[in-house]
């Protein structure tokens, strides 16, 4: 379980999150959800100690983020930020690699390469292996990045926008890997946007705007079309598929 | 070809060439009946071989780390007010105590290219990451303010004649045994880099990364530091700044073999060995038996290897 006590942020006077507490529970895929600029990111990065703590408490999986020692917390959770864009030219199998580093420190064995590659063939990055960084595509390079994570095999994975510039069969394949791997007992909380894949693969959700958690709970009892239309100031109608809200905006 | 060997043997075949290139004639063949060519050898080919091939493999290897650090590939250790900064930490251990021992004017000059690097860091840390020519533009300004405040003081304590020997491109001519030792300290800093190769790498990949996979990122930055700062500072003392190599040699060999630094430091040292090699034996060559130092070849070789690779390389590189 990832626990979340009285947390604030500032970024210089702007307050940007406001005294929040909440839980991601353990075993689930937990969603964020929430407008732009609602401080989904900057909770995401917070738990992934990406950012100073500044007020209030975060345990991940009975870890205190602000006195594990950061390698350590890295064999307990992976990261990926919103922001991919790196300079470095690597391969992407060498990107990919770096995933396993907090295990090893620099001394692979056969089990680290066996996950790389499994990691690889996951994300069908396997014939791009040896490409470098920058000359594949946004959505090829979106997908090493969660790639890396992946390898990096850890009991909680934190993702921010995963979506972002994957098509649409690589999204949905994304999401079934990670329900997946939450089915296998390991734990995932993710930023989403597209509130259908939210719909049709989170356990959990957590809505957030201006700073605060504005509900929480099991997906079909926060995806209700008040809730929403609130949430997004918007008119958003809310039907079922497969025994599942679907989410429609059209129009 | 796998780069390694063939670079090898580059190097030594340059070795070799830099070893029989000099004003006094000597046949490699006959150095051990010839006991003057054996000195001329000894005494002076060897130390200015050895002295070529160290500085260029601790500067490229030094400009590796110094991206990495700032994550942008348009700076040097000559572009980040480093040099300078040594020359600084030398002219005012000179001036306080003009009788200090050499280990204390090398550590002085580190320690101030040191302080004048992180200066460069922390300035930089603050411009917008997005507008990459800012990082070069503000080691530039910074190169430039710390070498006048160095000519400066050099000019009021009398002491131009060292300064200019620190701070103008570097040459070889004067080294002999005994005077270029300390450049194997500049290697050695290098070389220990290589075990930390990993470190650097994924620091490359910037702070958000290099915490997610748990990596300490102001350790690994320190260490960057220290190296870069003791190579350049090692060099400065002994040969004066070589320009561009330290910029050139790790954008090349990134073209061509990428980031993962373990595997391209051996790489980038060889490469930087030979380029420097080159163009001091060019140096020697072109007006004999006068010489054209080596900084100054570098800098018009190492300009034109830089405009090609700028046009070559799209600018978010
Ligand atoms: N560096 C910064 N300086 C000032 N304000 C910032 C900074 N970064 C973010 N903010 C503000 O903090 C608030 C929360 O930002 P955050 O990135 O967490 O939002 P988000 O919910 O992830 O939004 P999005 O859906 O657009 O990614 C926003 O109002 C944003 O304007
Ligand atoms: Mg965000």
């Amino acid at each position: 379980m990832i626990r979340i006590d009285g947390v604030s942020h500032r970024i210089g006077h702007a307050p940007i999150l406001h005294d929040i507490s909440t839980q991601l529970p353990q075993g689930r895929l937990t969603a964020l959800i929430g407008p732009n600029g609602a401080g989904k990111s900057t909770l995401l990065r917070l738990i992934g100690r990406l950012e100073p703590l500044q007020q209030g408490r975060i345990t991940v999986a009975g870890h205190d983020i602000a006195t594990t020692p950061t390698d350590r917390l890295a064999t307990v959770m992976a990261i990926l930020g919103q922001q991919t864009a790196i300079a470095s030219r690597l391969r992407l199998a060498e990107l990919v690699a770096f995933g396993r580093w907090p295990h090893h420190k620099g001394r692979p064995g056969p089990a680290d390469r066996a996950k790389v590659a499994q990691a690889l063939e996951a994300f069908a990055l396997a014939p791009l292996a040896h490409r470098f960084l920058d000359e594949v595509s946004g959505g090829q390079a979106q997908r090493a990045h969660i790639a890396m994570a992946v390898a990096q095999d850890t009991e909680w994975m934190l993702l921010d926008e995963p979506l972002n510039n994957l098509d649409m069969a690589h999204a949905r394949g994304l999401m079934r890997r990670l329900r997946l791997m939450v089915d296998e007992g390991r734990s995932v909380g993710m930023v989403v946007h597209e509130i259908n894949y939210a719909a049709a693969w989170a356990d959990h959700v957590i809505a957030m705007k201006g700073g605060r958690v504005v509900a929480q709970g099991p997906a079909d009892e926060v995806l209700t079309e008040s809730l929403l239309s609130d949430l997004y100031d918007t008119p958003i109608h809310v039907g079922q598929h497969q025994g599942r809200p679907l989410v429609l905006h059209h129009c | 070809m796998r780069p390694l060997p063939a670079l090898g043997l580059s190097v030594l075949a340059l070795m070799l060439g830099s070893l029989t290139v000099g004003a006094a004639h000597i046949d490699l063949r006959a150095v051990f009946s010839d006991s003057q060519a054996m000195l001329v050898l000894l005494e002076s080919r060897l130390p200015r071989t050895v002295a070529v091939a160290l500085t260029g493999a601790a500067l490229s290897v030094a400009g590796v780390l110094i991206q990495a650090l700032v994550r942008n590939r348009f700076v040097g250790p000559d572009t980040s007010g480093t040099a300078e900064g040594a020359a600084l930490g030398l002219l005012t251990i000179t001036i306080l105590w003009p009788a200090s021992p050499l280990w204390l004017r090398m550590i002085a000059a580190s320690v101030a290219a040191m302080a004048t690097t992180a200066l460069f860091l922390a300035v930089i840390r603050r411009l917008p990451v997005r507008e990459v020519m800012l990082v070069p533009i503000a080691g530039l300004v910074l190169s430039g303010v710390l070498g006048s405040i160095v000519t400066f003081i050099g000019w009021q304590t009398d002491l131009m004649q060292y300064v200019g020997t620190w701070l103008m491109s570097g040459e070889f001519s004067g080294v002999i045994s005994g005077r270029y030792e300390l450049l194997w300290v500049a290697a050695i800093a290098a070389a220990l880099a290589w075990f930390s190769a990993d470190r650097f790498a994924i620091l490359g990949l910037g702070d958000q990364v290099a915490t997610g996979l748990g990596l300490s990122t102001a350790t690994v930055m320190r260490l960057g530091l220290a190296v870069v700062s003791v190579v350049t500072a090692m060099v400065v003392t002994t040969v004066g700044m070589i320009p561009f190599v330290g910029l050139v040699v790790p954008n090349l060999v990134a073209r061509i073999m990428g980031d993962n630094l373990r595997a391209s430091l051996p790489v980038v040292a060889l490469v930087g060995a030979a380029l420097v090699l080159a163009c001091d034996l060019a140096g020697r060559l072109v007006i004999r038996p006068y010489e054209i130092p080596a900084g100054l070849v570098l800098g018009i070789l190492g300009a034109l290897l830089f405009l090609w690779l700028l046009h070559r390389r799209p600018a978010h590189g």
